[in-house]
């Protein structure tokens, strides 16, 4: 029974505060992305957890146990480093028995442990040979079989895919899973990308400048964004996303465009307030080219000029002209569009997000 | 006129070869020659008589050779055993450092600055057992009441020999294994703590593995030196008393140039080299299998 948690949690070096006291309650075999922009924090916070940089403030616990002054042998644990980190010297047999080695287990013990676990990574014949002599993905089969076989409490890995091409790293992507229904451990996988974090996690941890934005499943992150922040780095393209203020019922754009405001905020919103506007691509489209058929009381339509097409095979990235800006909206069935055609465009306005201007927080309607 | 069919490139080469061979290869060759004669520096006669293996066989068979021999052996192998435990300590230390490791550095070279008969001088001095500083300092802090005879008695002698030896040149070691340590990954380390390494054993299985290359550099280089150790010996006792820290190459010298017999001097030197070649190989071989296991790419 390994759960983490997190309270208050600060990184500071020197007079620089990297982390601003976090809390986080990872349960017991959960798995737990943490995502957010280059330099958010995300590394110092898996390395907090795991022991190699000290915590300048609040609390780590795992299994219900302090552990801030632990040394990271005394917390059961493993972790996949970003640049593998295997021991250059030993076989890849020997890297990944060697926590077993120094645990004081017996040689065939460890062999067979080994044994199970590159035979799970597709690693039995390269057992004998040392890390360089090992292409990129294989090194990372033998780091994760290197946590593998430790059987810890805590899984933690460090963006362990960002060094692979992106078949391998699909692939890959598919082990972890696997591996996560296998283990029956406790997880907490850094990335930056979303595409992993949605498909692996049980929870998306959202990190933003030492802050934490927003805790939730993949469906809650990307249906109900609790901030600006989120909706715009949470789904591939991003949100569309404008400034608006109330006015007779409607939101009204810099440019003068007006849209009606969405239904479920009706009563929620006073004339004069300063609101930021979003809807994904999913939800714009080219009428009848839509992916939800929408509840027809909320579908909203207008003309717009088209800038250009992304074709993507099933379906087309349509950019249109809306407020002076490129919207992307979603076109299922595509059909072709020339540059400068005006098309009947639908703004599903039941999934539209609102943001309060200032602080960037959702609104509820 | 043999000279023109020379090309021109080999004839513009040609003045170099010349020189070295002047310089170098002659010479060479001339001491090697002269290890078959009994040449006497006094007698240049002699230089004339070849007496084939001869000098070799008396070389083999003086018991004195063999003790001298036997003496630089353990010099080698006391001293630079004891520098690389302590340029190992040093480098960790000054890797340790978060302040002013850069002047800890430079000052960690100061010794390799000094020429070595300046160290012999000064060693010489601070192990005099009447005037010494080591001795007035012991018996100041009251831990012996009698001068120690540091350079007078044999064994005593050879230990001051080897602390001067491994005060001056400690810092290829350390400096050599500090490089090592500054290029070497933080990874494997951190791997090593989270597999359950206590610092002890991430010493022991994974930094000391990395540092192995860098440490049998410094050997190497080192065993070449100490294999030629002839200056600070020859200032601190010269291979006194009686001969009681006599090591190969003050031995050589002795021969040749007190009792000028040239020609054995240069068959010992010969059998000398031989030592020291062997010790190369020997380090080279072990930086060769560390390289290799370490998977390193230079
Ligand atoms: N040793 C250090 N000294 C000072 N600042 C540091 C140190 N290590 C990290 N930082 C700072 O802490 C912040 C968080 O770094 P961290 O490595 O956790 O980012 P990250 O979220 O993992 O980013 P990335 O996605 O690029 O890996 C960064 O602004 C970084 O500059
Ligand atoms: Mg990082």
């Amino acid at each position: 029974m390994a759960p983490v948690t997190l309270r208050k949690l600060v990184k500071r070096y020197g007079a620089l505060e990297v982390v601003h006291g976090i809390d986080l309650e990872v349960k017991d075999r959960e798995f737990i992305a943490l995502v957010g922009p280059s330099g958010c924090g995300k590394s110092t916070t898996l390395r907090m957890i795991a022991g190699l940089e000290d915590v300048s403030d609040g609390a780590i616990e795992i299994g219900g146990r302090k552990v801030n002054d632990l040394p990271p042998r005394a917390r059961n644990i493993s972790m996949v480093f970003q640049s593998y980190a295997l021991y250059p010297h030993m076989t890849v047999a020997e890297n990944m028995g060697f926590s077993l080695k120094i645990a004081g287990r017996k040689p065939d013990e460890i062999k067979v442990r080994v044994d199970e676990a590159a035979a799970i990574l597709d690693l039995s014949h390269l057992l004998e040979r040392r890390p360089s002599q090992l292409s990129g993905g294989q090194r990372q089969r033998v780091a994760m079989g290197r946590a593998i076989v430790r059987q810890p409490d805590v899984f933690l890995f460090d963006e362990p895919l960002s060094n692979l091409d992106a078949k391998l790293r699909t692939q890959v992507r598919t082990e972890i899973k696997k591996l996560h229904a296998r283990m029956q451990a406790t997880m907490i996988y850094v990335t930056h990308d979303q595409v992993e974090a949605m498909t692996l996690s049980d929870r998306i941890v959202i990190m933003r400048d030492g802050y934490i934005e927003q805790v939730g499943t993949p469906e809650e992150v990307f249906q109900r964004p609790a901030t600006k922040f989120v909706a715009g780095f949470i789904g591939s393209p991003p949100m569309n996303m404008d400034e608006a203020i109330v006015d007779n019922g409607t939101l009204v754009f810099v440019s003068g465009m007006r849209l009606p405001i969405p239904p479920r905020f009706t009563n929620a919103l006073r004339p004069g307030q300063k609101v930021t506007f979003g809807l994904r691509p999913d939800d714009i489209y080219p009428s009848g080219h839509g992916l939800h058929a929408g509840d027809p009381a909320a579908v909203h339509e207008v003309e717009l000029p088209v800038s250009i097409t992304e074709p993507l095979g099933n379906e087309t990235l349509v950019f249109i002209q809306f407020n002076g800006r490129d919207w992307v909206s979603r076109m299922l069935n595509p059909r072709p569009l020339t540059s400068g055609e005006k098309v009947r465009m639908s703004f599903d306005l039941s999934r539209a997000h609102l943001f309060d201007i200032d602080t960037g927080k959702a609104l509820e309607g | 006129m043999k000279l023109k069919k020379l090309s021109a490139p080999a004839l513009l080469l040609l003045p170099a070869f010349v020189v070295l061979a002047a310089v170098i290869v002659l010479p060479l060759m001339f001491s090697f020659y002269s290890s078959f004669t009994p040449f006497r520096l006094t007698r240049p006669e002699t230089l004339w008589v070849f007496v084939g293996l001869r000098n070799y066989m008396t070389v083999l068979g003086n018991a004195e050779f063999w003790i001298a021999f036997g003496r630089t052996v353990l010099l080698l192998t006391v001293a630079l055993n004891a520098e690389m435990l302590l340029g190992l300590g040093l480098a960790l230390l000054v890797n340790k450092a978060t302040h002013g490791q850069r002047l800890l550095r430079t000052m960690m070279m100061f010794p390799m600055m000094f020429s070595p008969v300046l160290v012999g001088f000064q060693f010489k001095f601070l192990f005099n057992d009447n005037i010494g500083f080591v001795n007035n300092a012991l018996q100041s802090l009251g831990l012996t009441d009698q001068a120690i005879p540091w350079l007078i008695d044999g064994n005593l002698a050879l230990l001051s020999i080897i602390i001067a030896e491994v005060w001056s040149s400690t810092a290829v070691f350390a400096i050599l294994i500090l490089a090592g340590l500054l290029a070497m990954p933080k990874d494997p380390v951190e791997a090593a703590h989270v597999d359950g390494c206590t610092p002890w054993q991430t010493f022991r299985y994974v930094t000391w593995p990395y540092l192995m290359p860098f440490a049998f550099i410094a050997m190497t280089i080192r065993s070449l030196d100490v294999a030629r150790a002839y200056d600070i010996v020859k200032i601190m006792t010269d291979g006194g008393p009686a001969k009681r820290t006599e090591l190969l190459w003050t031995l050589v010298g002795r021969t040749a140039y007190a009792d000028a017999r040239m020609g054995l001097a240069n068959a010992m030197a010969y059998v000398a080299i031989l030592l020291s070649i062997v010790f190369t190989v020997y380090f080279f071989r072990k930086l060769a299998a560390a390289r290799q296991q370490i998977g390193a790419e230079w």
